[in-house]
């Protein structure tokens, strides 16, 4: 399977070119860019790993693109995503986020349904990557 | 002065202090922007000076028991008339309120003066409330949408796009199994939503429960398959408040995200269902069953921008607000006049786009506009260029009716989507390019290609009722 998560993953993946014009538009924009990766695919795992501070200020791709490329050295085989922030009153969130890494297998997610009163039910989603300690995924 | 005011009889309205062309209204009051049309002979200055009466402290007759109260602060304000453009039967009324004449955070007292009975006046053909000015004072009463634009994308973890929906389609006679299915396939194949439909509760068909319980295993499994938050509008309205609480808490139990009221529940149901939203951490949806009913003729009702306006404060999270391009009544200029009323953080005056005040909205979150009905994927460019990026875009039969099925229906829309932003944030000119951009990223995508065959030419051109009465004059260059 394909997670879909992120403004871009109906795409085939971004190019390095696609990338970088993405992160111009977020720095035409006045937003902060920041890189953040994970080996674990939640839907609901909000905080992946910061990869260095959000970036500030920018006049230029490159720095992000050079962070990009450190944070794929470290991590070939995690999600990576970039992230425009855009902090005006009123917004104070993320505009853009989406992924430009993703490992080469992704096996999915396993549904759990825990049985309650009537027919109701419980559910639970659990990536099947997570079943291994952090580090020793995707392998 | 005083003495005359006061003899028993019927007296002109204008005459009784509801004309006052001198008065400078407070930041405090609010203010009012009606279309009059008087009865033939009508004086317009006396139409609108009994317009301010009866919606505020008159009766048609002088009461003494005025004298008991301090009548001049709570008698609204006709300040301003003039000829509607174009028109030789109609004219723009101002009106000022007393703050004072508002019970704090009640949208059901707030419209029961200002459109309670002075619509069937009889000395007016017809009347429309066109804007509203709402003072911050007023604003601050009202705790506004429970989630709003902003936190619903962070809980849901969707940026950088407008959102995809889809309502189940045929809307009536489906089966809660067969319900579901629809919403799983156009789930899992790349929308975020799907939606009840307005009329959908609780039929002989499908009941309530049933369809909760399918629409969930269906929302849950396709998170499973993508990896993505889901959700699926359930409709909690149904003949009683306390009925609705009960189908929302089964909504809140199997974990939904969000639920759906229709705007014909009224409004101190909405202001109930939203405050048990807050309560839930649950996103309110809103349809707006029934507004056409007195919104989209310019002469006579409630003009939509108002609807949104109190909306806003009443506190809904999504609100259906126009596609422009899609099958119902929709112009343009009106349409971006409603959008900023829901999303900006101040809304400026604007009368080309119908906006007749500055609006402060005083840190009340952002309300999700939806644009929904007769909209399909070949008219991505033209949704995202006139719409922008906050709002859901619906395509119910331009995600079911897909020749080859649902979930192709629902990707088609979703590569359009994705395409056509990657180009606009690259600088392209969508509005010129869009056409081709979709077809550019149909050639990687079959249920693409298959939704541009199938529904690329179908248009909804038809002239709109509801437009503005002021057009846009270019600015001639100096030279």
């Amino acid at each position: 399977m394909r997670i879909t998560q992120g403004a871009f993953s109906f795409l085939d993946d971004l190019t390095d070119t696609q990338i970088e014009a993405q992160v111009r538009h977020c720095i035409s924009q006045g937003w902060a860019v920041s890189i953040e990766c994970t080996d674990d695919p939640h839907p609901r795992n909000t905080y992946w790993e910061m990869w260095e501070q959000p970036q500030f200020d920018l006049v230029d791709p490159g720095t992000v693109m050079a962070s990009l490329a450190g944070c794929r050295r470290e991590r070939p085989r995690d999600y990576i995503r970039i992230c425009g922030f855009d902090a005006t009153r009123g917004w104070e969130s993320l505009r853009t986020s989406f992924i430009v890494q993703r490992p080469p297998h992704e096996p999915g997610f396993r549904i759990e349904r825990t049985q309650r009163d009537g027919r109701s039910l419980g559910y639970t989603t659990r990536p099947y990557a997570t079943d291994l300690p952090p580090g020793e995924r995707y392998r | 002065m005083t003495v005359d005011r006061y003899r028993a009889g019927v007296m002109p309205y204008a005459a009784m202090g509801y004309w006052q062309p001198d008065y400078q209204p407070a930041d405090t009051d609010l203010l009012a922007l009606f279309r009059i049309t008087p009865q033939p002979g009508v004086d317009a200055v006396e139409a609108a000076a009994a317009v301010a009466g009866e919606s505020s402290t008159a009766t048609w007759t002088v009461v003494w028991t005025d004298r008991l109260t301090a009548c001049e602060v709570y008698r609204a304000k006709a300040y301003r008339v003039e000829p509607v453009p174009g028109r030789d039967d109609q004219w723009f009324a101002w009106i000022a309120y007393d703050i004072d004449l508002f019970e704090p955070g009640s949208i059901a007292n707030l419209t029961a003066s200002i459109i309670g009975n002075v619509f069937g006046f009889k000395p007016l053909r017809a009347l429309r409330l066109e804007d509203l000015r709402i003072p911050t004072a007023y604003v601050k009463t009202f705790p506004g949408p429970p989630t709003g634009i902003v936190v619903e994308r962070e809980r849901l973890d969707k940026f950088g796009r407008p959102l995809l929906g889809a309502t189940v389609k045929p809307k009536l006679g489906l089966s809660g199994r067969n319900y579901g299915r629809v919403v799983y396939e156009a789930l899992r194949g790349g929308l975020d939503f799907t939606k009840d439909d307005e009329n959908i509760n609780s039929q002989p068909f499908m009941h309530w429960r049933d369809r909760f319980l399918y629409c969930m295993e269906a929302v849950n499994r396709a998170e499973a398959a993508t990896g993505e938050v889901k959700g699926t509008y359930l409709n909690v309205t149904a003949a009683t408040l306390e009925e609705m609480y009960e189908r929302a808490e089964l909504a809140k139990e199997l974990g939904s995200v969000v639920v759906m009221i229709d705007l014909v529940i009224g409004y101190t149901a909405i202001q109930s269902m939203s405050a048990w939203a807050r309560r839930n951490d649950m996103i309110l949806h809103l349809h707006r069953a029934g507004h056409s009913t007195y919104t989209r003729q310019k002469d006579h009702g409630v003009s939509f921008r108002v609807i949104a306006k109190w909306m806003r404060l009443a506190g809904v999270d999504h609100i259906h607000a126009g596609t422009v391009v899609g099958k119902l009544e929709g112009d343009p200029a009106t349409i971006a006049g409603i959008y900023a009323t829901l999303r900006d953080d101040h809304t400026t005056a604007r009368l080309e786009h119908g906006l007749f005040f500055d609006q402060p909205w005083a840190g009340l979150r952002k309300v999700m506009p939806v644009a929904s009905g007769g909209i399909h994927a070949g008219q991505m460019h033209q949704l995202l260029g006139y719409l922008g990026e906050d709002v859901v875009l619906q395509f119910g039969g331009g995600t079911i009716g897909h020749p080859d099925g649902i979930a192709a229906g629902a990707t088609a829309n979703r590569v359009a989507l994705e395409a056509m932003v990657l180009a606009r944030n690259e600088g392209r000119d969508i509005a010129r390019e869009g056409p081709a951009i979709l077809r550019e990223a149909a050639k990687g995508c079959r249920p693409l290609a298959g939704a541009l065959d199938t529904w690329g030419e179908v248009t909804f051109d038809y002239t709109s009722t509801d437009t503005p009465d002021y057009v846009a004059t270019p600015t001639p260059a100096r030279s």
